[in-house]
């Protein structure tokens, strides 16, 4: 029991999200409970508003939660101090970036902030970290091209790259298939997939590609209107969840092929 | 670095009075004594490098900070409570009583009341900001403050004799001479903690880069690099409007001029960059406004516009893009 525990990288106690006012108190999604295992892809999928960016928000400690705990690691989130935290944990989110006038090598390099000296320069050790991010996405031919030159799917695997070369045991993507074409959203997964795999980081992503995400994920948290169920993708089939997942009036979970059919 | 160094050397070279360059040599290194180079030009060069480069470096701050091609250094209402400040002493002098103003209108009592002006602003900008969590909501603030003094400048104004308007106004054209040594010592004193505080504000400022959002995941303390940012700028433009008046145009053009020459947003390059165009560029516009050889010298504020404005349209129009 002992030696499983110590696989779990990221363990939520009975969460409850959502936003405190002085007055009121709206919850979002409560009673989430999840361990996230190393070295394992993990999707997040729900129905738009169901509060999935809220749950990243509120694991990434950009928001507090309402009640519960994170823990990291088996350390409390609340004790990490944002400096350890961006050792531990990097983000990749939907936000456009504010300047797309770096290189892609200089914008990847930003992901060394946590370990640069005062004035931000790279030691050899840095460089090598940089390099091998840009070699395991792919952008060798592309790092000394200006941000701003880039397709959507390029940019994506930059923002990617920067997270890997911030050296941490997760990362957290907030929708990365957004804005895709069909090829792009499935070679962007796949490259999720394959760095689980290699570099036995954890990774966390919210998505609308259920498809894929079936297809490609060691376990899926989906977020239904009334709870939140954690579980590898064929139990999830198995038991029915993504039949609940959307009304019915219009699309059909098929769980035969594993597929949303319209009606 | 070596047009700077010319650019130097041509500025305290012409002016009013033709100086053969050889005399100016021999000044400068302490062979032959000049009493213009040593009391005039000299200060005033130095100035004019000073005024250049903190201006442009401060509006590099703001511009990153704010995210805002169209923030100067002045966005946090640094100009206007430094002109409410000198207003005040200038145009509100009267309620005083008329032997009193003589004494009151020194040059250090304009220093003085520039600078308790701009710093009052600013602390109320501060107070208020630090209320709201968004970065945009500061910039905000910071007009409103500015158009807040605006209003009680005119109504001063209203108020004020023709001969205080002018001299008021006179103030608001900018001036980098009449600077004696021992003003330009304290004026390079907070000049060097602005500029100091301002490398070490390098890191923050390239991981600011990426929006607040991931600079914060990046482990960078966002509320203490915001506020060491905010009191480098102020230390700069504070200073500089107080010993130079209200300088328009330079903050927000040399940042703007320097990433279209360099191409680059990163602040290890454009920081040194802007310093050393900032002084060129004002250098420059002072050699300009002295009209060398004649006896007249030009408002430093109309040039540093009418030279700088066309270049920025043509840098932008060149390029066909904006670079930021």
């Amino acid at each position: 029991m002992k030696d499983k525990n110590s696989h779990i990288i990221l363990r939520t106690n009975q969460l409850s999200i959502g936003y405190q006012t002085k007055k009121t108190t709206s919850t979002i999604a409560s009673n989430i409970s999840v361990q996230l295992q190393k070295g394992e892809l993990i999707g997040l999928v729900g129905a738009n508003g169901i509060g999935k960016s809220t749950l990243l928000r509120t694991l990434t400690s950009i928001q507090q939660p309402l009640s519960g705990t994170i823990e990291i690691n088996d350390k409390v989130l609340t004790d990490y101090t944002i400096q350890d935290l961006a050792k531990t944990m990097s983000i990749v989110l939907t936000e456009q970036l504010m300047s797309k006038n770096l290189t892609v090598f200089e914008l990847i390099a930003l992901g060394r902030q946590p370990y640069t000296n005062w004035v931000g320069n790279l030691t050899p050790d840095d460089i090598h970290v940089i390099e091998k991010a840009i070699e395991q996405t792919h952008l060798s031919d592309i790092k000394l091209r200006k941000c701003h030159e880039l397709s959507d799917g390029q940019l994506q695997k930059v923002m990617i790259a920067r997270a890997l070369a911030q050296d941490t045991d997760i990362i957290i993507l907030d929708e990365p298939t957004t804005h895709l074409d069909m090829y792009h959203k499935a070679y962007i997964l796949k490259l999720l997939q394959r760095l689980t795999r290699n570099t036995q980081k954890t990774i966390l992503f919210s998505s609308h590609e259920i498809d894929l995400a079936i297809q490609l994920c060691d376990s899926i948290i989906v977020m239904l209107n009334d709870h939140v169920v954690y579980d590898t993708p064929c139990k999830l089939i198995e038991n029915g969840v993504f039949n609940n997942l959307f009304p019915k009036d219009l699309i059909d979970f098929d769980t035969t092929t594993g597929r949303f059919k319209v009606n | 670095m070596i047009v700077l160094m010319l650019c130097f050397l041509a500025n305290i070279n012409l002016g009013s009075v033709a100086i053969p360059i050889s005399e100016v040599f021999g000044s400068l290194f302490g062979t032959s004594e000049n009493y213009i180079i040593q009391h005039f030009r000299l200060p005033k060069a130095i100035t004019a490098v000073l005024v250049g480069s903190g201006l442009g470096v401060s509006g590099l701050l703001m511009q990153t900070l704010f995210r805002n091609p169209l923030a100067g250094p002045f966005v946090l209402g640094i100009s206007s409570g430094a002109s409410l400040g000198v207003a005040l002493i200038i145009l509100g002098s009267g309620v005083f009583g008329g032997a009193l103003s003589s004494i009151l209108i020194s040059k250090w009592s304009i220093v003085i009341a520039a600078s308790l002006g701009s710093f009052l602003v600013l602390l109320a900008v501060l107070t208020v900001s630090s209320k709201v969590r968004d970065t945009m909501a500061i910039l905000i603030i910071g007009l409103m403050f500015g158009s807040i003094t605006a209003a009680v400048v005119s109504v001063l104004s209203y108020f004020s004799s023709a001969e205080q308007l002018q001299q008021y106004i006179f103030w608001g054209f900018g001036s980098l001479g009449n600077l004696s040594w021992s003003e330009l010592s304290v004026f390079f004193g907070i000049y060097l903690l602005g500029i100091v505080l301002t490398t070490f504000s390098i890191k923050a400022l390239n991981t600011l880069l990426l929006g607040e959002n991931y600079a914060k995941s990046l482990g960078l303390n966002i509320k203490q690099s915001r506020l060491i940012i905010i009191i480098a700028t102020s230390l700069l433009a504070g200073t500089i409007t107080a010993f130079a008046g209200p300088i328009a145009f330079i903050g927000l053009a040399i940042p703007h001029i320097t990433r279209q020459l360099f191409n680059t947003s990163n602040h290890k390059t454009l920081l040194p960059a802007v310093f050393l165009i900032g002084a060129i560029v004002m250098l420059i516009c002072d050699s300009i406004a002295q009209l060398p050889t004649s006896d007249y010298t030009l408002p430093i504020n109309a040039i540093t516009s009418l030279i700088g404005a066309p270049v920025v349209v043509w840098l932008l129009v060149r390029q066909r893009k904006m670079v930021f």
